[in-house]
């Protein structure tokens, strides 16, 4: 595995992938979001609607991000995320931080963190507080393997 | 293992990674990138450009699909602009190349400009080195959404498709010098819409004049990638470019400039590396010296080349015996 010393060159921008995954077509969220990422000087690889759970784990992959933000409206989060997971997990993404917004019912969140979602941030969260909880992260994972 | 023995062990995760650390110019990575460069060019590098909004990634996904269709693994590199405010970035090209995801023949990156002018990112070479040498016979690599003036491309792919759409400029835009003028394929696109005709004989006038030295016609080809339309002869197109130059001995040369554009870029990016480690105190005296008209500003620039000189041979042996 890699083992490198931390340092000031490689202090990069976290790379954080944006995804609207199942059938609901309300993006506006996830694209709030998503600027709201870029202005905090994240590198955010968005992907758009209708994203399977397949083409998530693989631009994750690709992409080698740091972050997968899900964002989800429709009420399907307990049929998707387990098999989101999954797929991550399938490629060896397990170091991968899960964070999820939107709707999702506080008795959903309890078996969704159990699966590995680290964050969930439900409407009407401020936007600092995505940023200030990913930030919190970043010294681990921006610059480490 | 490291990453370049992960690579060819085949981990799928050791060329995502591979490409972050050349981008963060880790030592990990620029140690990779110097054992997989004698590997490199064999690859056929094909830049595609054009103006904001003028369907590049669309263009690219459908290419992709096509160059599949013809058996080739592809890489597709999508350079998206970063911000000159936060250094932050949205990457929205894998927005527009859907479909592509369960192919494991194809390897989708995007990259932040960060900072880079000219359509591409810093390490835009040395990832394209990577996918190279991890053995992409096909690069697909689509600039920033660039104007006039965003001709790095031209010095990195061996194929430059230069797309434009309609809508976006009158006549006199293609007889204009600057990007047009660096496309071995031009490309209209959206060539369902109204103006699509006219743009096309427009960009007539922005084809190489016959006087030229090269052999090569430039085709002007209309496209729609929305549906596909136009698609396989515009990789058609693109093939019989790579055929061309390699058998005018073309090929060569373009490799030769582009490894002359990479080492002048590098060079420049290490003296500003350099430029860096001046002492800010006299530089902030002399930029006072030059704001107070006590000396002139290329003065001043003389003076930092004369203190970077010294620096140089002060503590550099080498150079010393070289100079001496």
């Amino acid at each position: 595995m890699t083992d490198e010393t931390p340092t000031a060159a490689t202090r990069a921008p976290l790379r954080v992938l944006i995804a609207k995954p199942g059938l609901d077509g309300h993006d506006r969220g996830a694209k709030v979001m998503a600027r709201a990422l870029r202005d905090a000087g994240f590198e955010v690889i968005y992907t758009g609607l209708f994203q399977t759970p397949e083409m998530i784990a693989s631009a994750a992959l690709q992409e080698d991000v740091d972050v997968v933000g899900l964002s989800i409206l429709s009420g399907a989060h307990m049929t998707l995320f387990p098999r989101i997971m999954a797929a991550l997990r399938e490629r060896g993404l397990d170091d991968v931080l899960v964070i999820a917004g939107g709707t999702i019912p506080a008795e959903d969140q309890a078996t969704l963190r159990e699966m590995g979602v680290a964050a969930l941030f439900g409407p009407g969260t401020p936007l600092g507080e995505v940023v200030a909880f990913l930030r919190a992260q970043d010294p681990a994972r921006a610059v480490g393997g | 293992m490291d990453l370049v023995e992960r690579l060819d062990s085949g981990d799928p995760r050791a060329l995502p990674r591979l490409l972050t650390r050349i981008e963060n110019r880790t030592p990990e990575g620029l140690a990779a990138l110097e054992r997989l460069y004698p590997r490199t060019g064999h690859a056929h590098v094909v830049g595609v450009t054009g103006p904001p909004g003028s369907g590049k990634s669309t263009l690219v996904g459908v290419l992709a699909t096509a160059a599949r269709a013809s058996g080739r693994r592809v890489a597709v590199v999508a350079v998206d602009p970063s911000s000159p405010l936060s250094g932050g970035a949205v990457l929205g090209d894998r927005v527009r190349m859907m479909g592509l995801h369960a192919d494991p023949g194809v390897f989708i990156r995007s990259m932040a400009s960060r900072g880079r002018m000219g359509g591409l990112a810093p390490a835009a070479a040395g990832v394209v080195h990577a996918l190279d040498a991890a053995g992409f016979p096909l690069v697909l690599l689509e600039t920033v959404g660039t104007g006039q003036d965003g001709v790095d491309i031209a010095s990195l792919a061996q194929t430059v498709v230069v797309v434009q759409a309609p809508g976006l400029g009158d006549g006199v835009q293609a007889i204009k010098a600057g990007q047009l003028e660096i496309g071995d394929v031009l490309v209209v696109n959206k060539a369902d819409l109204p103006g699509a005709g006219d743009l096309k004989r427009q960009l007539r006038l922005a084809l190489p004049t016959e006087t030229g030295p090269e052999r090569w016609a430039t085709p002007l080809l209309p496209t729609t990638a929305t549906t596909g339309g136009g698609v396989d002869d515009l990789l058609a197109a693109i093939d019989a470019h790579r055929e061309y130059l390699k058998e005018s001995g073309n090929w060569e040369i373009r490799q030769r400039g582009a490894a002359r554009a990479e080492v002048l870029t590098g060079l420049r990016a290490a003296l500003e590396r350099r430029l860096a480690t001046l002492d800010g105190d006299q530089l902030n005296w002399l930029i006072a010296e030059a704001a107070a008209r006590r000396r002139s500003p290329d003065a001043v620039v003389a003076n930092l080349i004369a203190t970077l000189d010294s620096a140089a041979t002060g503590g550099d042996s080498v150079s010393d015996q070289r100079g001496g």
